[in-house]
Protein backbone atom coordinates (compact mmCIF):
# COMPACT_ATOMS: atom_id res chain seq x y z
CA UNK A 1 0.00 0.00 0.00
CA UNK A 2 2.66 2.47 1.11
CA UNK A 3 4.82 1.37 -1.82
CA UNK A 4 2.02 2.20 -4.23
CA UNK A 5 1.56 5.68 -2.73
CA UNK A 6 5.31 6.23 -2.84
CA UNK A 7 5.41 5.06 -6.44
CA UNK A 8 2.54 7.41 -7.36
CA UNK A 9 4.21 10.38 -5.69
CA UNK A 10 7.65 9.73 -7.18
CA UNK A 11 6.41 9.11 -10.71
CA UNK A 12 7.78 12.06 -12.66
CA UNK A 13 4.84 11.98 -15.06
CA UNK A 14 2.45 12.79 -12.21
CA UNK A 15 4.28 16.05 -11.50
CA UNK A 16 4.04 17.57 -14.95
CA UNK A 17 1.43 18.89 -17.28
CA UNK A 18 -2.01 20.43 -16.97
CA UNK A 19 -3.18 18.11 -14.18
CA UNK A 20 0.26 17.50 -12.70
CA UNK A 21 1.11 17.85 -9.03
CA UNK A 22 3.18 21.02 -9.51
CA UNK A 23 0.31 22.87 -11.14
CA UNK A 24 -2.25 21.61 -8.58
CA UNK A 25 0.02 22.61 -5.71
CA UNK A 26 0.38 26.13 -7.07
CA UNK A 27 -3.37 26.39 -7.66
CA UNK A 28 -4.06 25.22 -4.13
CA UNK A 29 -1.57 27.70 -2.73
CA UNK A 30 -3.04 30.51 -4.86
CA UNK A 31 -6.62 29.84 -3.68
CA UNK A 32 -5.55 29.59 -0.06
CA UNK A 33 -3.29 32.63 0.06
CA UNK A 34 -5.79 34.83 -1.83
CA UNK A 35 -8.58 33.86 0.56
CA UNK A 36 -6.37 34.39 3.59
CA UNK A 37 -5.22 37.83 2.44
CA UNK A 38 -8.81 38.94 1.82
CA UNK A 39 -9.86 37.58 5.20
CA UNK A 40 -6.95 39.31 6.92
CA UNK A 41 -7.69 42.65 5.24
CA UNK A 42 -11.23 42.45 6.60
CA UNK A 43 -10.61 40.86 9.98
CA UNK A 44 -7.44 42.52 11.30
CA UNK A 45 -8.60 46.18 11.12
CA UNK A 46 -12.00 45.16 12.48
CA UNK A 47 -10.43 43.19 15.32
CA UNK A 48 -8.02 46.02 16.15
CA UNK A 49 -10.87 48.54 16.16
CA UNK A 50 -13.03 46.41 18.43
CA UNK A 51 -10.18 45.56 20.76
CA UNK A 52 -9.09 49.20 20.94
CA UNK A 53 -12.51 50.77 21.45
CA UNK A 54 -14.36 47.89 23.07
CA UNK A 55 -17.28 48.65 20.75
CA UNK A 56 -19.19 45.84 19.10
CA UNK A 57 -17.59 43.17 21.24
CA UNK A 58 -20.81 41.28 21.81
CA UNK A 59 -21.65 41.36 18.12
CA UNK A 60 -18.27 39.98 17.11
CA UNK A 61 -18.14 37.18 19.67
CA UNK A 62 -21.51 35.91 18.48
CA UNK A 63 -20.92 36.41 14.76
CA UNK A 64 -17.62 34.57 15.03
CA UNK A 65 -19.32 31.66 16.78
CA UNK A 66 -22.09 31.50 14.20
CA UNK A 67 -19.66 31.75 11.27
CA UNK A 68 -17.73 28.78 12.65
CA UNK A 69 -20.93 26.73 12.67
CA UNK A 70 -21.71 27.26 8.98
CA UNK A 71 -20.88 24.05 7.13
CA UNK A 72 -18.38 24.85 4.38
CA UNK A 73 -19.82 22.38 1.90
CA UNK A 74 -23.36 23.77 2.24
CA UNK A 75 -22.12 27.36 1.97
CA UNK A 76 -20.10 26.42 -1.11
CA UNK A 77 -23.19 25.08 -2.91
CA UNK A 78 -25.39 27.98 -1.74
CA UNK A 79 -22.81 30.50 -2.93
CA UNK A 80 -22.49 28.63 -6.20
CA UNK A 81 -26.21 28.84 -6.95
CA UNK A 82 -26.41 32.41 -5.74
CA UNK A 83 -23.25 33.86 -7.35
CA UNK A 84 -22.82 31.45 -10.25
CA UNK A 85 -25.61 32.77 -12.50
CA UNK A 86 -24.53 36.37 -11.82
CA UNK A 87 -20.96 35.80 -12.95
CA UNK A 88 -19.38 34.31 -16.01
CA UNK A 89 -16.37 32.22 -16.88
CA UNK A 90 -14.03 30.85 -14.25
CA UNK A 91 -15.09 33.54 -11.78
CA UNK A 92 -18.49 31.85 -11.47
CA UNK A 93 -16.68 28.94 -9.83
CA UNK A 94 -13.80 30.80 -8.18
CA UNK A 95 -15.96 33.36 -6.36
CA UNK A 96 -18.09 30.83 -4.42
CA UNK A 97 -15.04 28.82 -3.40
CA UNK A 98 -13.22 32.00 -2.41
CA UNK A 99 -16.20 33.19 -0.38
CA UNK A 100 -16.30 29.92 1.56
CA UNK A 101 -12.59 30.08 2.36
CA UNK A 102 -12.78 33.76 3.38
CA UNK A 103 -15.73 33.02 5.69
CA UNK A 104 -13.70 30.17 7.14
CA UNK A 105 -10.59 32.27 7.76
CA UNK A 106 -12.24 35.37 9.24
CA UNK A 107 -13.26 33.95 12.66
CA UNK A 108 -9.81 32.86 13.87
CA UNK A 109 -8.09 36.03 12.59
CA UNK A 110 -10.77 38.34 13.95
CA UNK A 111 -10.80 36.76 17.39
CA UNK A 112 -6.99 36.72 17.45
CA UNK A 113 -6.77 40.43 16.61
CA UNK A 114 -9.50 41.41 19.02
CA UNK A 115 -8.29 39.22 21.89
CA UNK A 116 -4.71 40.34 21.25
CA UNK A 117 -5.51 44.03 21.61
CA UNK A 118 -7.88 43.48 24.49
CA UNK A 119 -5.27 41.43 26.34
CA UNK A 120 -2.57 44.10 26.21
CA UNK A 121 -1.31 44.89 29.69
CA UNK A 122 -3.29 47.97 30.80
CA UNK A 123 -0.13 49.30 32.40
CA UNK A 124 1.65 49.38 29.06
CA UNK A 125 -1.32 51.20 27.57
CA UNK A 126 -1.39 53.68 30.44
CA UNK A 127 2.33 54.24 30.16
CA UNK A 128 1.96 55.02 26.46
CA UNK A 129 -0.81 57.51 27.19
CA UNK A 130 1.25 58.99 29.97
CA UNK A 131 4.02 59.60 27.47
CA UNK A 132 1.63 61.66 25.39
CA UNK A 133 0.62 59.15 22.74
CA UNK A 134 -2.82 59.62 21.24
CA UNK A 135 -5.31 56.80 20.67
CA UNK A 136 -4.17 55.86 17.18
CA UNK A 137 -0.53 56.05 18.23
CA UNK A 138 -1.18 53.79 21.21
CA UNK A 139 -2.86 51.36 18.83
CA UNK A 140 -0.08 51.50 16.27
CA UNK A 141 2.95 51.55 18.54
CA UNK A 142 1.86 49.62 21.61
CA UNK A 143 -1.32 47.63 21.17
CA UNK A 144 -0.65 46.33 17.67
CA UNK A 145 2.91 45.11 18.39
CA UNK A 146 1.73 43.58 21.65
CA UNK A 147 -1.17 41.87 19.90
CA UNK A 148 0.99 40.48 17.09
CA UNK A 149 1.59 37.05 18.64
CA UNK A 150 -2.16 36.42 18.89
CA UNK A 151 -2.85 37.97 15.48
CA UNK A 152 -0.23 35.68 13.96
CA UNK A 153 -1.61 32.62 15.71
CA UNK A 154 -5.06 33.53 14.37
CA UNK A 155 -3.61 33.82 10.87
CA UNK A 156 -1.81 30.51 11.21
CA UNK A 157 -4.85 28.63 12.42
CA UNK A 158 -6.96 30.26 9.69
CA UNK A 159 -4.39 29.25 7.09
CA UNK A 160 -4.38 25.63 8.25
CA UNK A 161 -8.16 25.43 7.99
CA UNK A 162 -8.20 27.15 4.61
CA UNK A 163 -5.58 24.82 3.13
CA UNK A 164 -7.42 21.75 4.39
CA UNK A 165 -10.79 23.02 3.19
CA UNK A 166 -9.63 24.35 -0.19
CA UNK A 167 -9.81 20.70 -1.26
CA UNK A 168 -13.59 20.95 -1.58
CA UNK A 169 -13.17 23.56 -4.35
CA UNK A 170 -12.58 20.52 -6.56
CA UNK A 171 -16.22 19.53 -6.04
CA UNK A 172 -17.17 22.52 -8.23
CA UNK A 173 -14.71 21.35 -10.85
CA UNK A 174 -11.97 23.76 -9.81
CA UNK A 175 -8.32 22.77 -9.52
CA UNK A 176 -6.13 22.50 -6.47
CA UNK A 177 -5.00 19.38 -4.65
CA UNK A 178 -8.62 18.43 -4.03
CA UNK A 179 -8.69 17.22 -7.65
CA UNK A 180 -6.57 14.20 -6.65
CA UNK A 181 -9.03 13.38 -3.85
CA UNK A 182 -12.19 13.78 -5.95
CA UNK A 183 -10.78 12.14 -9.07
CA UNK A 184 -9.17 9.37 -7.03
CA UNK A 185 -12.50 8.72 -5.32
CA UNK A 186 -14.35 8.67 -8.64
CA UNK A 187 -11.93 6.22 -10.25
CA UNK A 188 -11.27 4.17 -7.08
CA UNK A 189 -7.61 5.10 -7.42
CA UNK A 190 -6.46 4.82 -3.82
CA UNK A 191 -2.79 5.77 -4.29
CA UNK A 192 -3.88 8.99 -6.01
CA UNK A 193 -6.28 9.89 -3.17
CA UNK A 194 -3.72 9.11 -0.49
CA UNK A 195 -1.05 11.08 -2.32
CA UNK A 196 -3.42 14.04 -2.58
CA UNK A 197 -4.06 13.87 1.17
CA UNK A 198 -0.35 13.67 1.93
CA UNK A 199 0.37 16.62 -0.36
CA UNK A 200 -2.28 18.75 1.37
CA UNK A 201 -0.90 17.90 4.80
CA UNK A 202 2.68 18.63 3.70
CA UNK A 203 1.61 21.92 2.11
CA UNK A 204 -0.19 22.90 5.32
CA UNK A 205 2.89 22.12 7.39
CA UNK A 206 5.30 23.96 5.10
CA UNK A 207 3.09 27.06 4.99
CA UNK A 208 2.66 26.95 8.77
CA UNK A 209 6.42 26.74 9.17
CA UNK A 210 6.85 29.72 6.84
CA UNK A 211 4.30 31.69 8.86
CA UNK A 212 6.08 30.68 12.06
CA UNK A 213 9.24 32.23 10.64
CA UNK A 214 7.31 35.38 9.70
CA UNK A 215 5.94 35.49 13.24
CA UNK A 216 9.44 35.12 14.65
CA UNK A 217 10.66 38.05 12.63
CA UNK A 218 7.75 40.43 13.21
CA UNK A 219 6.97 39.82 16.87
CA UNK A 220 8.94 42.03 19.20
CA UNK A 221 11.59 40.24 21.19
CA UNK A 222 10.33 42.20 24.16
CA UNK A 223 7.27 39.96 24.07
CA UNK A 224 8.88 36.64 23.39
CA UNK A 225 11.79 37.10 25.75
CA UNK A 226 13.98 35.83 22.95
CA UNK A 227 16.97 38.08 22.63
CA UNK A 228 19.31 37.38 19.80
CA UNK A 229 20.35 40.97 19.40
CA UNK A 230 18.77 44.03 20.87
CA UNK A 231 18.46 47.42 19.29
CA UNK A 232 19.06 50.01 21.92
CA UNK A 233 18.65 53.70 21.78
CA UNK A 234 20.74 55.99 23.86
CA UNK A 235 18.85 59.18 24.52
CA UNK A 236 22.02 60.94 25.59
CA UNK A 237 23.91 60.48 22.36
CA UNK A 238 21.01 59.68 20.09
CA UNK A 239 22.88 56.61 18.93
CA UNK A 240 21.28 53.34 18.08
CA UNK A 241 23.23 50.27 18.94
CA UNK A 242 22.77 46.61 18.30
CA UNK A 243 24.07 44.56 21.15
CA UNK A 244 24.13 40.95 22.19
CA UNK A 245 21.21 39.29 23.92
CA UNK A 246 19.76 40.00 27.29
CA UNK A 247 19.29 37.32 29.89
CA UNK A 248 16.00 35.52 29.97
CA UNK A 249 15.08 36.90 33.34
CA UNK A 250 15.09 40.50 32.27
CA UNK A 251 13.41 39.47 29.04
CA UNK A 252 10.43 38.28 31.06
CA UNK A 253 10.37 41.49 33.01
CA UNK A 254 10.51 43.48 29.81
CA UNK A 255 7.39 41.75 28.60
CA UNK A 256 5.59 43.93 31.08
CA UNK A 257 7.06 47.04 29.66
CA UNK A 258 6.38 45.79 26.18
CA UNK A 259 7.76 47.29 22.97
CA UNK A 260 7.72 50.68 24.63
CA UNK A 261 11.12 49.84 25.90
CA UNK A 262 12.53 47.39 23.45
CA UNK A 263 10.92 47.89 20.11
CA UNK A 264 12.72 50.18 17.75
CA UNK A 265 9.40 51.07 16.08
CA UNK A 266 8.84 53.50 18.91
CA UNK A 267 11.02 56.32 17.81
CA UNK A 268 12.58 58.93 20.02
CA UNK A 269 9.85 61.41 19.15
CA UNK A 270 7.32 59.33 21.07
CA UNK A 271 9.06 57.49 23.79
CA UNK A 272 12.24 59.25 24.63
CA UNK A 273 12.36 62.93 24.04
CA UNK A 274 15.83 64.18 24.92
CA UNK A 275 16.14 65.40 28.43
CA UNK A 276 13.23 63.49 29.91
CA UNK A 277 15.68 61.33 31.69
CA UNK A 278 14.29 58.12 30.30
CA UNK A 279 17.02 56.03 28.81
CA UNK A 280 15.75 52.60 28.08
CA UNK A 281 18.26 49.84 27.86
CA UNK A 282 21.26 52.09 27.79
CA UNK A 283 24.00 49.57 27.80
CA UNK A 284 26.80 50.26 30.21
CA UNK A 285 28.88 47.34 29.18
CA UNK A 286 30.91 47.02 26.03
CA UNK A 287 28.87 46.65 22.88
CA UNK A 288 30.52 43.39 21.95
CA UNK A 289 29.13 41.53 24.96
CA UNK A 290 27.63 38.34 23.66
CA UNK A 291 24.70 36.31 24.79
CA UNK A 292 26.99 34.02 26.74
CA UNK A 293 28.02 36.87 29.01
CA UNK A 294 24.78 38.66 29.50
CA UNK A 295 23.36 36.80 32.45
CA UNK A 296 26.04 38.27 34.64
CA UNK A 297 25.56 41.82 33.38
CA UNK A 298 21.77 41.89 33.35
CA UNK A 299 21.47 44.42 36.07
CA UNK A 300 23.87 46.88 34.59
CA UNK A 301 21.32 47.30 31.85
CA UNK A 302 18.88 48.82 34.23
CA UNK A 303 21.21 51.06 36.13
CA UNK A 304 20.54 54.20 34.19
CA UNK A 305 16.83 53.76 33.68
CA UNK A 306 14.90 56.32 35.63
CA UNK A 307 11.55 56.53 37.34
CA UNK A 308 10.07 53.09 36.77
CA UNK A 309 6.99 54.11 38.72
CA UNK A 310 6.25 56.87 36.27
CA UNK A 311 6.32 54.28 33.52
CA UNK A 312 3.77 52.20 35.34
CA UNK A 313 6.12 49.26 35.52
CA UNK A 314 5.37 46.21 37.59
CA UNK A 315 6.66 45.95 41.17
CA UNK A 316 8.96 43.09 40.14
CA UNK A 317 10.66 45.40 37.67
CA UNK A 318 10.96 48.12 40.29
CA UNK A 319 12.53 45.65 42.71
CA UNK A 320 14.97 44.67 40.05
CA UNK A 321 15.89 48.29 39.50
CA UNK A 322 16.19 49.01 43.19
CA UNK A 323 18.52 46.10 43.78
CA UNK A 324 20.70 46.94 40.81
CA UNK B 1 -40.53 26.33 2.91
CA UNK B 2 -43.03 23.95 1.36
CA UNK B 3 -40.07 21.70 0.65
CA UNK B 4 -39.26 21.51 4.34
CA UNK B 5 -42.91 20.72 5.21
CA UNK B 6 -43.02 17.89 2.69
CA UNK B 7 -39.70 16.41 3.73
CA UNK B 8 -39.78 17.08 7.45
CA UNK B 9 -39.50 13.43 8.43
CA UNK B 10 -36.50 12.93 6.18
CA UNK B 11 -34.74 16.03 7.52
CA UNK B 12 -35.44 14.88 11.06
CA UNK B 13 -33.90 11.45 10.54
CA UNK B 14 -30.87 13.02 8.84
CA UNK B 15 -30.56 15.36 11.84
CA UNK B 16 -30.61 12.43 14.26
CA UNK B 17 -27.93 10.71 12.18
CA UNK B 18 -25.90 13.96 12.19
CA UNK B 19 -26.16 14.25 15.98
CA UNK B 20 -24.90 10.66 16.30
CA UNK B 21 -22.00 11.15 13.88
CA UNK B 22 -20.87 14.50 15.35
CA UNK B 23 -21.79 13.96 19.02
CA UNK B 24 -20.47 10.48 19.85
CA UNK B 25 -16.92 11.37 18.63
CA UNK B 26 -16.96 14.36 21.02
CA UNK B 27 -17.36 12.00 23.97
CA UNK B 28 -14.92 9.42 22.61
CA UNK B 29 -12.41 12.12 21.71
CA UNK B 30 -12.63 13.66 25.18
CA UNK B 31 -12.07 10.25 26.79
CA UNK B 32 -8.95 9.74 24.66
CA UNK B 33 -7.68 13.31 25.05
CA UNK B 34 -7.88 13.32 28.86
CA UNK B 35 -5.12 10.73 29.47
CA UNK B 36 -3.05 12.14 26.59
CA UNK B 37 -3.33 15.67 27.97
CA UNK B 38 -2.41 14.37 31.41
CA UNK B 39 0.63 12.60 29.98
CA UNK B 40 1.69 15.78 28.16
CA UNK B 41 1.50 17.66 31.45
CA UNK B 42 3.10 14.97 33.60
CA UNK B 43 6.10 14.28 31.38
CA UNK B 44 7.38 17.58 30.02
CA UNK B 45 9.34 15.85 27.27
CA UNK B 46 6.13 14.42 25.85
CA UNK B 47 4.38 17.81 25.65
CA UNK B 48 5.79 19.01 22.31
CA UNK B 49 5.60 15.50 20.85
CA UNK B 50 1.94 15.06 21.76
CA UNK B 51 0.88 18.61 20.92
CA UNK B 52 2.62 18.71 17.54
CA UNK B 53 1.68 15.12 16.76
CA UNK B 54 -2.02 15.59 17.42
CA UNK B 55 -1.90 19.02 15.76
CA UNK B 56 -0.63 17.30 12.61
CA UNK B 57 -3.76 15.14 12.53
CA UNK B 58 -5.83 18.29 12.11
CA UNK B 59 -4.07 19.19 8.87
CA UNK B 60 -5.40 16.07 7.14
CA UNK B 61 -8.30 17.26 4.97
CA UNK B 62 -11.56 15.72 6.14
CA UNK B 63 -12.45 14.57 2.65
CA UNK B 64 -9.16 12.65 2.42
CA UNK B 65 -9.71 11.01 5.80
CA UNK B 66 -13.24 9.97 4.86
CA UNK B 67 -11.95 8.37 1.68
CA UNK B 68 -8.89 6.68 3.15
CA UNK B 69 -10.24 5.32 6.45
CA UNK B 70 -12.48 2.70 4.82
CA UNK B 71 -9.42 1.29 3.09
CA UNK B 72 -7.24 1.45 6.20
CA UNK B 73 -9.91 -0.06 8.46
CA UNK B 74 -11.17 -2.52 5.87
CA UNK B 75 -14.76 -1.26 6.13
CA UNK B 76 -17.17 -0.47 3.35
CA UNK B 77 -17.11 3.15 2.19
CA UNK B 78 -20.67 3.70 3.42
CA UNK B 79 -19.99 2.36 6.91
CA UNK B 80 -20.62 5.20 9.42
CA UNK B 81 -17.84 3.78 11.64
CA UNK B 82 -15.35 5.48 9.30
CA UNK B 83 -16.92 8.87 9.93
CA UNK B 84 -17.02 8.23 13.67
CA UNK B 85 -13.31 7.35 13.68
CA UNK B 86 -12.42 10.37 11.54
CA UNK B 87 -14.38 12.75 13.76
CA UNK B 88 -12.83 11.22 16.89
CA UNK B 89 -9.39 11.87 15.40
CA UNK B 90 -10.26 15.54 14.82
CA UNK B 91 -11.72 15.88 18.31
CA UNK B 92 -8.58 14.41 19.88
CA UNK B 93 -6.44 16.70 17.70
CA UNK B 94 -8.24 19.75 19.12
CA UNK B 95 -8.61 18.59 22.71
CA UNK B 96 -5.19 17.24 23.73
CA UNK B 97 -3.73 20.72 23.81
CA UNK B 98 -6.76 22.12 25.62
CA UNK B 99 -6.66 19.41 28.28
CA UNK B 100 -2.91 19.87 28.79
CA UNK B 101 -3.28 23.65 29.04
CA UNK B 102 -6.31 23.35 31.30
CA UNK B 103 -4.45 21.07 33.70
CA UNK B 104 -1.45 23.39 33.51
CA UNK B 105 -3.61 26.32 34.57
CA UNK B 106 -4.41 24.72 37.93
CA UNK B 107 -2.48 26.78 40.48
CA UNK B 108 0.51 25.02 42.00
CA UNK B 109 -0.59 26.02 45.48
CA UNK B 110 -3.85 24.12 45.00
CA UNK B 111 -2.02 20.98 43.93
CA UNK B 112 0.37 21.27 46.85
CA UNK B 113 -2.51 21.76 49.28
CA UNK B 114 -4.20 18.66 47.91
CA UNK B 115 -0.97 16.69 48.28
CA UNK B 116 -0.56 17.98 51.80
CA UNK B 117 -4.09 16.82 52.59
CA UNK B 118 -3.06 13.32 51.64
CA UNK B 119 -4.34 13.10 48.07
CA UNK B 120 -2.39 10.58 46.03
CA UNK B 121 -1.65 11.48 42.41
CA UNK B 122 -4.59 9.59 40.90
CA UNK B 123 -7.20 10.90 43.29
CA UNK B 124 -5.77 14.41 43.11
CA UNK B 125 -6.15 14.30 39.34
CA UNK B 126 -9.77 13.15 39.45
CA UNK B 127 -11.06 15.25 42.31
CA UNK B 128 -8.88 18.39 42.20
CA UNK B 129 -7.10 19.02 38.90
CA UNK B 130 -9.76 17.79 36.51
CA UNK B 131 -12.67 19.75 38.05
CA UNK B 132 -10.58 22.92 38.10
CA UNK B 133 -9.63 22.41 34.45
CA UNK B 134 -13.27 22.06 33.38
CA UNK B 135 -13.75 25.67 32.16
CA UNK B 136 -10.73 25.46 29.84
CA UNK B 137 -11.59 21.96 28.60
CA UNK B 138 -15.17 23.04 28.03
CA UNK B 139 -14.01 25.97 25.88
CA UNK B 140 -12.02 23.54 23.73
CA UNK B 141 -14.94 21.14 23.58
CA UNK B 142 -17.22 23.90 22.29
CA UNK B 143 -14.83 24.63 19.42
CA UNK B 144 -14.57 20.90 18.66
CA UNK B 145 -18.36 20.50 18.76
CA UNK B 146 -19.00 23.33 16.32
CA UNK B 147 -16.27 22.19 13.94
CA UNK B 148 -17.46 18.57 14.13
CA UNK B 149 -20.97 19.52 13.09
CA UNK B 150 -19.54 21.34 10.08
CA UNK B 151 -16.99 18.68 9.10
CA UNK B 152 -19.42 15.76 9.31
CA UNK B 153 -21.42 17.28 6.48
CA UNK B 154 -18.46 16.72 4.12
CA UNK B 155 -19.02 12.96 4.55
CA UNK B 156 -21.99 13.38 2.21
CA UNK B 157 -19.48 13.43 -0.66
CA UNK B 158 -18.68 9.76 0.02
CA UNK B 159 -22.36 8.93 0.50
CA UNK B 160 -22.75 8.65 4.28
CA UNK B 161 -26.24 9.92 5.13
CA UNK B 162 -26.58 12.97 7.39
CA UNK B 163 -27.54 16.63 6.95
CA UNK B 164 -24.74 17.05 4.41
CA UNK B 165 -26.69 14.74 2.12
CA UNK B 166 -29.10 17.64 1.65
CA UNK B 167 -26.20 19.66 0.17
CA UNK B 168 -25.16 17.05 -2.37
CA UNK B 169 -28.79 16.26 -3.14
CA UNK B 170 -29.61 19.92 -3.77
CA UNK B 171 -26.41 20.44 -5.74
CA UNK B 172 -26.99 17.53 -8.09
CA UNK B 173 -30.57 18.68 -8.76
CA UNK B 174 -29.66 22.40 -8.86
CA UNK B 175 -32.28 22.97 -6.17
CA UNK B 176 -31.47 25.49 -3.43
CA UNK B 177 -34.13 24.64 -0.82
CA UNK B 178 -32.57 21.46 0.63
CA UNK B 179 -29.15 23.16 0.78
CA UNK B 180 -30.59 26.11 2.67
CA UNK B 181 -32.48 23.82 5.06
CA UNK B 182 -29.30 21.78 5.59
CA UNK B 183 -27.17 24.84 6.37
CA UNK B 184 -29.74 26.22 8.82
CA UNK B 185 -30.15 22.80 10.46
CA UNK B 186 -26.36 22.50 10.86
CA UNK B 187 -26.09 25.92 12.47
CA UNK B 188 -28.99 25.14 14.82
CA UNK B 189 -27.41 21.81 15.68
CA UNK B 190 -24.10 23.54 16.46
CA UNK B 191 -25.99 25.94 18.74
CA UNK B 192 -27.68 22.98 20.43
CA UNK B 193 -24.34 21.25 21.07
CA UNK B 194 -22.94 24.52 22.35
CA UNK B 195 -25.87 24.92 24.72
CA UNK B 196 -25.56 21.37 26.04
CA UNK B 197 -21.83 21.81 26.71
CA UNK B 198 -22.47 25.16 28.42
CA UNK B 199 -25.17 23.53 30.56
CA UNK B 200 -22.96 20.63 31.61
CA UNK B 201 -20.13 23.06 32.38
CA UNK B 202 -22.49 25.16 34.47
CA UNK B 203 -23.48 22.09 36.51
CA UNK B 204 -19.89 20.91 36.82
CA UNK B 205 -18.49 24.20 38.11
CA UNK B 206 -20.58 25.23 41.12
CA UNK B 207 -17.47 26.83 42.61
CA UNK B 208 -17.41 29.41 39.82
CA UNK B 209 -20.62 31.02 40.99
CA UNK B 210 -20.17 30.54 44.73
CA UNK B 211 -20.20 34.03 46.13
CA UNK B 212 -18.34 35.09 49.19
CA UNK B 213 -19.62 33.49 52.34
CA UNK B 214 -21.99 35.84 54.20
CA UNK B 215 -20.64 37.61 57.24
Amino acid sequence: MINKIFAWLTDGAHWQGYDGITRRLLEHLAYSVTALVIAAVIAIPLGLYIGHTGRGRFLVVNTVGAARAIPSLGLLFLAFFWLGPRLSGDIAFLAPAGLVLVVLAIPPILSGAYAGVEGVDPEARDAAKGMGMRGPQVLAHVEFPCALPLIMSGIRSGMLQVIATATIAAVLGLGGLGRFLIDGLATQDFPQTASGAILVAVLALVVDLALALVQRSVVSRGLTGRYGTVQTFDAGTGARRTTGGLGEQSGLELVRACPLVTDSTVGPQHAHSPGDGFRPLSFDGPAHVTERHTRSVDRSLCRRSVAPGALGLRPAWQTLLASA
Amino acid sequence: MTWLRDHFGEVLSLTVQHIYLAGLPLILGLLIALPLGWLARRYRGLYPVLIIGTGLLYTIPSLALFIMLPLLLGNGVLNPINVLVAMTIYTVALLVRTVADGLGAVPDAVNQSATAMGYKRGRRFVSVELPLAVPVISAGLRVAAVSNVSIVSVAALIGVQQLGSLFTDGFSRAFVDPILVGVVACVLLALLFDGVILGVTFLATPWLRAGKAPG
